[in-house]
């Protein structure tokens, strides 16, 4: 019998996010319209009837948001996609995803800011608004794709973490890789692991929604099921009434972060390539870190030692692995398209390590791999 | 008769209850708090227990003039 | 048997703290009893009804009973309900706002629910004035009104939440006090059957603010100006708009039928799109 051949097929970046999400099972999509994350919306206008899932185009992006956590306690997983102006006033609600632990997506397909900025050019200058946007003390994921593929992929992931940690998770994804094409193949639905939200194991009577079951995620029913709950934004005690307690209180904000903080080690989402023997690394995501490859295996030929981390996940950063690279590396390049944001990050923890070069580009151009070559030439001794 | 009973323990004194009963049942006590004055007054219309913001009144309705009055929202 | 005892024990949290936090008199406890009186006298479960809330003294109401509840963000209580009910079209959705948090930062949520029309509950109550942050201005706040925000008095005008909901396309849009219980009860329940969005606007009273600019020292004299204030729609529509000024028209205000945000989505489903 002849096995089934996937095809392969030519996705553009958002189109791929849609495929991810609706894989990963979501099935309710809220936003408005925005430049360059607007091709989302759209597809997922055509697309949710057809899978029996719920598609609004709302008034604002605090509404989208709004309607996607509630359609999260109702039960579906859900998202939104939207650009800087649209994140700002999306922040109010990642704080409350946050602090009630209500699992959604969000996309940000990043445009030079501030303000309206630049909305149809490159760029990476939301990394610090994606982890401190809202205000408070809070935990975040927030993913950060550098190909259609994995664009599709790390969707997926995204809602598989959102699910196992009952958090906001954020895509962070930059104008090239939202809307350039490339030939994917899709994996089945079966192929992949999909992951749901922990649901409650004892009978309503028995269920006290905010308690620690030891792996710092409460259970989270579905409105509706039969276990009557209260969600606030306000801080907590475990049964979700309002509380002021110092015990618990403290106890509810160690929770949020350690829940995520127990598995840094699962969360460590990166391709390394070349860095083994490395003078000078580069630590590059997003489309800067496409760039950087093609500028590597160009030194690599001329034979400088250098390599290539690619980072996945942003956020929580990657401490353990950048460490490692700080360690073994006499220089780093972190080559970003904002005024140096992950960078900074690099050099809080770098310690005196090594030396750590930036290369920041702002005039809404991506990086390209010449431009990253001759850093290298430069600074490689 | 209808039995009119207040938990104080949830009262607020707010005085709503005696002041709109329409059959002057009730009363403020020193503290400010309803007693009842004139139980045999009382015809069960339930006004006081539906005005009260902090579910602190109860009316116990004798079951024959229970038909005639109360809730319109349902029976 | 005992009527309001029943009700404390069926819908009141045992797990939940009472005396509940408002201030002696305030009219928002008085629409939380009238509104699980109707509940209980409806076809609706416990576990039917998700109860909604924004932030505000009005936004404390949800804790308190014994639903799916949820207290949510300043003004945003109808984007939540919004994704709720479609996500769920099952569960009976109702919201419970302040006059401050429906129709100053969350008026065009409110605009655009009604416009919608999702099949959704909504109840405001409307006390005149920002009652959790201390009394300030609200949009409803009267003209000439000295309020913490306003020293020298309100120079704005003050908006009618009804004709709001009416003009944005709410299907029921209804008007009552708290001291008016019994039509109170009749509303809610006209309100919770509505096959569409829905507004109720409850006049209460913030004993501790709004009492201050009225020049009504107590709960009970508040009540008393509900009771003297309020007008029947149908007496209304004999009088001009001078006679009408600082009334208050109680009563259904606006009964319409027009397909809702759901049904209407109900006939895309399955729709696969060639593109
Ligand atoms: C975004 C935001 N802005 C301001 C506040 C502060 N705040 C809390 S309640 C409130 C107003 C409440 O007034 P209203 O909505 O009329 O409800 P009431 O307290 O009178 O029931 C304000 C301004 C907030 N919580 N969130
Ligand atoms: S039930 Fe009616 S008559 Fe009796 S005390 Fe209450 S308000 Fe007065
Ligand atoms: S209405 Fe209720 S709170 Fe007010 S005085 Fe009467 S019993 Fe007490
Ligand atoms: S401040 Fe006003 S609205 Fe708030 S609880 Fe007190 S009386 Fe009620």
């Amino acid at each position: 019998m002849k096995k089934a051949v996937r095809k392969q097929v030519l996705l553009q970046g958002n189109e791929a996010c849609v495929e991810g999400a609706l894989m990963a099972g979501c099935r309710f999509y809220a936003g408005y319209p925005i430049t360059p994350a607007t091709e989302i919306m759209e597809i997922m206008a055509r697309k949710m009837p057809g899978a029996s899932g719920v598609f609004i185009q709302m008034e604002d992006e605090i509404a989208s948001l709004g309607a996607v956590i509630g359609a999260s306690l109702a039960g579906s997983k859900s998202m939104t996609a939207t650009s800087g102006p649209g994140f700002s006033l999306m922040q109010e609600h990642i704080g409350y995803a946050s602090m009630a632990e209500v699992p959604c997506v969000i996309v940000d397909v990043m445009r030079a800011g501030p303000s309206t900025g630049l909305p149809t050019q490159p760029s990476q200058s939301d990394v610090m608004q994606s982890r401190w946007g809202t205000h408070g003390d809070h935990p975040i994921i927030v993913l950060a794709p550098s190909s259609v593929y994995e664009f599709f992929e790390l969707t997926v992931q995204a809602f598989n973490l959102s699910e196992r940690y009952r958090t906001p998770v954020i895509l962070l994804v930059d104008e090239l890789v939202a809307h350039m094409r490339e030939g994917v193949i899709l994996p089945t639905r079966d192929s992949l692991e999909i992951e749901d939200r922990p649901h409650p194991t004892v009978p309503p009577e028995w269920y006290i929604p905010y308690a620690d079951p030891g792996t710092g995620v409460p259970a989270m029913p579905a409105f509706g099921e039969g276990y009557r709950y209260h969600v606030t934004g306000l801080y907590h005690d475990v049964r979700g009434y309002p509380t002021v307690r110092t015990d618990e209180v403290e106890p509810l904000i160690h929770r949020l972060f350690n829940k995520i903080s127990k598995d840094y080690d699962r969360l460590q989402w990166f391709d390394a390539f070349a860095t083994e023997d490395a003078k000078i690394t580069i630590i590059a995501y997003g489309c800067v870190a496409r760039a950087a490859l093609r500028a590597v295996q160009q030194a690599r030929e001329k034979g400088l030692k250098v390599g290539l981390i690619n980072l996945k996940i942003l956020w929580p950063f990657m401490r353990r692995t950048i460490s490692g690279i700080l360690e073994n590396s006499a220089k780093v390049l972190v080559p970003e398209l904002n005024i140096g944001q992950i960078s900074r990050e690099v050099k809080r923890i770098n310690q005196s390590r090594c030396e750590v070069l930036t290369l920041n580009k702002v005039d809404g151009t991506p990086i390209k791999p010449a431009e990253i070559l001759r850093t290298l030439e430069e600074v490689y001794s | 008769m209808n039995r009119v009973e207040i938990y104080r323990g949830w009262c607020k004194q707010c005085g709503i209850c005696i002041a709109f009963c329409p059959h002057q049942v009730l009363e403020a006590d020193d503290s400010g708090y309803p007693v009842v004055r004139n139980p045999e007054k009382c015809t069960g219309c339930l006004l006081c227990e539906m005005r009260c913001p902090d579910f602190a009144i109860v009316v116990n309705k004798d079951e024959e003039s229970r038909e005639e009055t109360g809730s319109p929202a349902g029976k | 048997m005992r009527e309001a005892e029943h009700l404390v024990h069926k819908y009141l949290r045992s797990s939940k703290r009472f005396p509940h936090i408002w201030c002696s008199g305030c009219g928002i406890g008085i629409f939380m009893q009238a509104l699980v009186r109707v509940i209980d006298q409806s076809e609706y479960s416990k576990d039917d009804i998700v109860l909604i809330s924004g932030i505000g003294c009005s936004g404390r109401l949800p804790v308190y009973v014994d639903f799916n509840t949820l207290h949510t963000t300043h003004g945003r209580a109808l984007t939540f309900a919004t994704g709720i009910k479609l996500a769920n079209p099952r569960l009976k959705v109702i919201t419970v706002m302040g006059d401050g948090d429906a129709v100053a930062i969350g008026g065009n949520h409110f605009i655009h629910a009604a416009r919608r029309n999702v099949e959704i509950a909504s109840f405001i109550l409307n006390n005149n004035v920002y009652g959790m942050t201390g009394g300030q201005s609200s949009p409803t706040t009267p003209h000439g009104a000295i309020t913490a925000s306003a020293p020298y008095g309100n120079i704005e005008p003050d908006f009618d939440i009804c004709r709001l909901a009416e003009a944005a396309g709410a299907v029921l849009v209804a008007r009552s006090t708290v001291y008016h219980t019994r039509l109170l009860e009749r509303l809610i329940g006209m309100a919770l059957k509505k096959k569409g969005f829905s507004v109720l606007e409850v006049v209460s009273q913030c004993t501790t603010y709004t009492g201050r600019f009225l020049q009504l020292n107590s709960p009970v004299e508040m009540l008393k100006w509900q009771k003297d204030n309020a007008i029947t729609v149908e007496k209304a529509k004999q009088l001009s708009d001078t006679e009408l000024e600082g009334k208050i028209v109680i009563g259904v205000l606006v009964n319409r039928e027009r397909p809702n945000y759901h049904e209407q989505y109900q006939s895309l489903l399955g729709k696969k799109s060639k593109v």
